[in-house]
């Protein structure tokens, strides 16, 4: 079942002597559960599209449709509401607000959405123990690895219960081991609990994990290959 | 767990807080205690005018205080002075003779106010009793004695045991004198009255003004407690028929005004002290938002929405500047309750401040009132100090804010 449709999507920056399309006429579907890399190069427009998906930035033109809504035609506010219930967010810098800690920072989303004590708090520890932290709860992001605070970043994004999560270049700050262990961690939780993850990435070990390719270059899908 | 979350970040850069913090609280302890310090000076000037002259309620005829007439007298004054003392609450009730003349010595003279009074009814009304420096209060029996300030005897450059001569007018307009011996100087810290002022016994006065010896200009009327002094001035405009009735708010207008200026500049002290810290704050505030763009642009992609992010940007701000008003204000209560039973020694400026009437030595005085105001302006401050950074922060564009380093 495809959970976002996107048609014809342009992005177009205009810059003092020239215009950059920085995403330029892309159409494409993504289906329910899918475990798919957006790669290319350095300004190929992944992020830009990432963030066009994700309600971040508006399109010039085009559709973003999600669930039969179309994102960009919410209102401000039901935008922010949209995006805190149906899409998990996972950065490059992980993100964490460094005053809480692990277990706050998965939990701060489900009180956002309002969810009950009971709920957050069961969710929460079942979250974290998936993502092998279950014994660092009560840890503040300063005592936690890159790759044990991006493992947080994950379980944060799977608190709201999302359609799909977006994760922006998630290993590049991670060393090999740290992205081997967030990898088996994700792949296991879209193998089993069927959640769509869709990265944009430079990282070989990503592409190798991926079931989708998705290629970028100025803007444009090169190519779209399920492996 | 916004709140939380709010407390939590104010201590993340703690020297940037504790900085403002202490600066908050350094600026609302001065300016408790500041407050504290007038409004003790304010209220000593006004318990030693209504102590050394005025007591709390005075009667006399209509036309009195604006004739000053010898004749204006108040007949069987000594009846109507027995009915007050009766009234619950009147713990004295004085009988004057008041005449504005001359007093001179052989050297010189000098217009005053000559105050003929029974010595022992007025210890209960005022204190110029004891605020002899010399001499002693109508001890002996000997006729015609006075007591002068200490201003008075040296403009007119008596000493204790010197004579001087009152002249005046009797109740007939004829010319009199009288000579008098100073049996005692007084020292009231208030320098204009200790030169304007002498006191006689009201039975060397009457006679000498041939007036009868139950006559009075005044009844002065020392209540227990300043907070009965309008009942018991209801009592007495009872039983006094048709005379004028006054306390001391009417008598002293000033010291009414006194108080009220007192309070109005204390606040602008206060509000003065609270800009500049708004500022101070809003600087802070701003460093704040400025070095967390990317963490708010993160709150607002994974779905906090703007009310939320300005509560929290508000929440900051308020615990932030209520941190260092609650020390300031404990700190200001702790200083100004100590100096309320120990003097500030101003004994170095003491001319400038007897010249105002002021006491030297300053009793702090702190009323519940304006610590709840201060508390509450602290708080506005906050939220005011709040406006900009959060405004500036729900001006942030999340994928914007996302790609800052």
């Amino acid at each position: 079942m495809s959970i976002i449709k996107i048609n014809n999507l342009f992005k177009i920056y205009d810059g003092s002597q020239i215009e950059v399309k920085a995403v330029n006429g892309v159409d494409i579907t993504f289906e329910e559960g899918e475990f798919t890399a957006i790669v290319g190069p350095s300004g190929s427009g992944k992020t830009t599209f990432l963030n066009l998906l994700g309600g971040l930035d508006r399109p010039t033109s085009g559709d973003v449709i999600v669930d039969n809504v179309n994102v960009w035609g919410l209102s401000g506010r039901k935008l922010i509401d949209f995006r805190l219930h149906n899409i998990g967010f996972v950065f490059q810098a992980y993100n964490l607000i460094p005053v809480l800690t692990a277990k706050e920072n998965v939990e701060f989303i489900m009180e956002l959405q309002g969810r009950s004590k009971q709920e957050r708090f069961e969710r929460t520890k079942s979250l974290l123990e998936a993502v092998g932290l279950g014994d660092r709860l009560d840890s503040r992001p300063n005592k936690l690895s890159g790759g044990q605070q991006q493992r947080v970043a994950v379980a944060r994004a799977l608190a709201s219960k999302p359609k799909f999560i977006l994760a922006d270049e998630p290993t590049a700050n991670l060393d090999s081991r740290s992205t081997e262990t967030l990898l088996d961690i994700m792949e296991t939780l879209n193998r089993e609990e069927n959640i769509t993850f869709i990265f944009s990435t430079h990282d070989a070990r990503v592409m190798n994990k991926a079931r989708r390719i998705v290629t970028m270059e100025d803007g444009k899908i090169l190519s779209d290959v399920h492996v | 767990m916004i709140v939380s979350l709010s407390w939590r970040n104010v201590w993340r850069n703690k020297l940037r807080s504790s900085v403002i913090i202490v600066a908050t609280t350094l600026g609302i302890c001065a300016g408790i205690f500041s407050a504290a310090f007038y409004q003790g000076m304010a209220d000593q000037r006004i318990e030693k005018a209504i102590r050394t002259e005025l007591s709390h309620i005075q009667v006399h005829r209509k036309e009195f205080r604006n004739s000053n007439e010898i004749k204006d007298y108040i007949s069987d004054a000594d009846k109507l002075n027995r009915k007050i003392s009766q009234i619950d609450g009147v713990v004295g009730v004085s009988n004057r003779l008041v005449i504005f003349s001359m007093v001179s010595s052989a050297e010189t003279g000098s217009g005053v106010k000559i105050v003929g009074i029974d010595p022992e009814k007025e210890k209960l009304t005022t204190n110029i009793h004891q605020k002899l420096k010399e001499g002693s209060y109508f001890e002996e029996k000997r006729r015609n004695q006075v007591l002068i300030g200490e201003k008075l005897a040296e403009k007119l450059k008596v000493k204790l045991n010197s004579k001087v001569v009152i002249t005046l007018l009797d109740v007939d307009n004829n010319i009199t004198y009288g000579a008098f011996r100073v049996v005692g100087i007084f020292n009231t810290v208030n320098n204009a009255f200790d030169e304007a002022n002498i006191f006689v016994r009201h039975n060397d006065l009457s006679k000498l003004i041939d007036l009868p010896p139950d006559a009075c200009h005044e009844i002065a009327i020392y209540v227990s407690d300043n907070d009965r002094v309008e009942s018991v001035k209801a009592r007495v405009e009872q039983i006094a028929g048709d005379l004028e009735v006054m306390s001391w708010l009417n008598l002293s207008p000033e010291m009414s005004y006194l108080n009220e200026a007192m309070d109005l500049f204390m606040y602008i002290f206060i509000i003065i002290i609270l800009l500049a810290l708004l500022f101070g704050i809003i600087n802070t505030m701003l460093m704040v938002v400025l070095e967390r763009v990317k963490e708010i642009g993160m709150l607002m992609a994974v779905g906090m929405n703007k009310i939320r992010i300005f509560l929290m940007i508000l929440l900051e701000t308020v615990f932030l500047s209520l941190t260092g008003g609650a020390i300031g204000v404990a700190a200001g209560t702790m200083l100004s309750n100590y100096f309320e039973t120990r003097p500030i020694n101003l004994a170095a400026w003491a001319d400038a401040y007897t010249d105002l009437g002021y006491d030297p030595f300053v009793y702090t005085s702190l009323n519940v009132e304006l610590l709840i105001n201060v508390t509450v302006m602290v708080l506005v401050t906050g939220v005011l100090a709040s406006l900009y950074p959060a405004y500036k922060a729900l001006r942030q564009d999340p994928s914007d804010a996302l790609r800052t380093e």
